[in-house]
């Protein structure tokens, strides 16, 4: 990510975003981009409203346009009745989405969000998806880095799933799955030892499983023979999804 | 690949957009500190005076033709610019660099680490300029006659604050934790003041440390500050403003560099 904004310089290679050179014109790709990054970096000095407004100035938006993208970021943070709270009066909740206005205060064409939803309670989380949801559908391109599969597998048009630095896998979720984990998982719980026959079993007739903690996950079941499902007895059937792709491909062990 | 007037306008090196936004930030938290830091830009020359001027000059009636609380008060512009330069050089870049990472935020805008640095510097050595000609002010209550040379003091105060700024904004960059600061405080910034000629002559010093004084940037600054307030001594205060300049530049230079290798890895 921060290879993207020229904050870091690669070893080797070259970048290009929006059609810049990142080593040679890095500030005019910056000027066309919007980052959120992981760690929250506002202004502590600064109100709600100051905030937005020194990036609308650095960010080169018109002085005549300025009060209304600053007022546009308060609309989008919904932080228009907290303007001139000090940032450290805000909630983690509040923090983040003023650091995505931030973001966005110059209606950019490519927005980068390091890992958004990171710390955040389920129902700060979805008011987030639907903001980036929103971008989405107004046409801002969005780069998003997460480690919450689910997230990726909702708002994503296009995945790439990464593993030590390299994309292993890349397409729409729902090629993804179809690809490797097929529709359907059925998982199976029971005591260790149990969970230990199912894997090897599944895996003899050339099935593909994932641990799950306290059940294991056999995958592609909907393609499973008949005398295999029954020797595996009673299992849960859900739908695969992308995270079963994700672990299939990275490995159920992080190193 | 585009060329730079496809879709944005190319950009130059420095652009007026990072000094307006650095500045109107800093002037936002100026009107909010602005008494406070008035009135210890007050206190601090009136304490010199009293002390050193009413105490010493019982003992010392005149130094080079001017009586001890005059080259007190005009030597003090010196110190009181390198306090307002030096320190906020160190502690503000560091903290928002380290705790704040605000430095961060702002170069994944259109900012770059040249214009940074010369936005912040530059707001430092202005109110360096003018909270350092508060001595002088000061010293006016006890018996400085003003004169239309001392209108060029803040500006004298401006340069110098201008390398002493860079100074503590590449100290800021070097040092590995905060506590760091203190040694440089010790071992180089008081030296410095001591040793500029504001409290006592540097021509009654031995031979070595009159010789050391010359390298010393606020010496340089206290001879011109004493000449706009006293009279021109036109080929010697040329060079003091030159070394002042050259100064500015070089540590201009090294901050710039110190913090493009902490700021872009």
């Amino acid at each position: 990510m921060r290879m993207l904004t020229g904050q870091t310089k690669p070893s080797s290679g070259a970048i290009e975003v929006l059609g810049y050179d990142i080593l040679t014109s890095s500030k005019q790709a910056r000027a066309q981009m919007g980052v959120v990054p992981q760690i929250d970096n506002l202004d502590t000095e600064l109100t709600v409203e100051q905030n937005l407004m020194m990036f609308a100035v650095l960010y080169r938006v018109p002085r005549r346009e300025r009060q209304s993208a600053v007022e546009r970021g308060l609309a989008i943070a919904q932080l228009r009745d907290r303007r001139d709270s000090k940032v450290t009066e805000l909630s983690g909740g509040m923090k983040r989405r003023l650091l995505i206005a931030r973001g966005l205060v110059h209606t950019p064409e490519l927005v980068l969000l390091d890992e958004p939803t990171v710390g955040l309670d389920p129902q700060v989380r979805q008011e987030l998806w639907s903001l980036i949801d929103a971008l989405r559908s107004q046409g801002t391109t969005v780069l998003m880095s997460t480690h919450y599969i689910e997230e990726a597998e909702r708002l994503a048009d296009d995945v790439a799933v990464m593993s030590h630095g390299a994309v292993v896998a890349r397409g729409t979720p729902q090629r993804l799955r179809e690809l490797h984990v097929g529709d359907r998982a059925t998982e199976y719980y029971g005591p260790p030892d149990r969970l230990a026959d199912i894997e090897r079993a599944a895996q003899s007739a050339g099935l593909a499983t994932r641990r799950t903690g306290p059940s294991i996950a056999v995958l592609r079941s909907e393609g499973a023979p008949r005398d295999l499902l029954s020797e595996l007895g009673d299992g849960v059937h859900r739908p695969a999804t992308l995270e079963d792709v994700f672990v299939l491909l990275t490995g159920e062990v992080l190193e | 690949m585009r060329s730079a007037s496809h879709g944005a306008r190319g950009f130059r090196r420095y652009e007026w957009a990072t000094f307006e936004g650095v500045w109107n930030r800093e002037l936002t938290l100026f009107k909010r500190y602005w008494l406070s830091t008035t009135s210890s830009s007050v206190v601090q020359p009136v304490i010199y005076l009293l002390a050193f001027g009413l105490g010493i000059g019982t003992l010392v009636a005149q130094v080079d033709g001017i009586s001890y609380v005059e080259f007190v008060g005009t030597g003090s512009v010196a110190t009181a610019v390198l306090f307002a330069s030096a320190f906020p050089g160190m502690f503000n870049t560091y903290v928002r660099r380290v705790f704040q990472r605000t430095y961060d935020a702002l170069l994944a805008a259109p900012v770059s680490v040249d214009e940074l640095a010369l936005a912040e510097g530059s707001w430092i050595a202005a109110k360096a300029g003018f909270y350092g000609s508060f001595p002088l002010v000061v010293t006016f209550f006890f018996g400085l006659t003003p004169t239309w040379g001392m209108l060029l003091v803040p500006f004298i105060g401006f340069v110098t604050g201008l390398g002493f700024a860079f100074f503590g904004m590449w100290v800021s960059a070097i040092i590995k934790t905060i506590d760091e600061t203190t040694y440089v405080t010790s071992i180089v910034l008081t030296p410095l003041f001591l040793v500029a000629g504001t409290f006592f002559p540097i021509s009654n010093l031995p031979a070595g440390l009159q010789f050391a004084a010359q390298f010393n940037p606020l010496y340089h600054c206290v001879e011109l500050v004493r000449a706009a307030c006293f009279g021109w001594d036109w080929p010697a205060d040329l060079y003091n403003f030159a070394f002042l300049v050259v100064f500015a530049l070089l540590m201009w230079w090294g901050a710039v560099r110190q913090l493009r290798r902490r700021l872009v890895d």
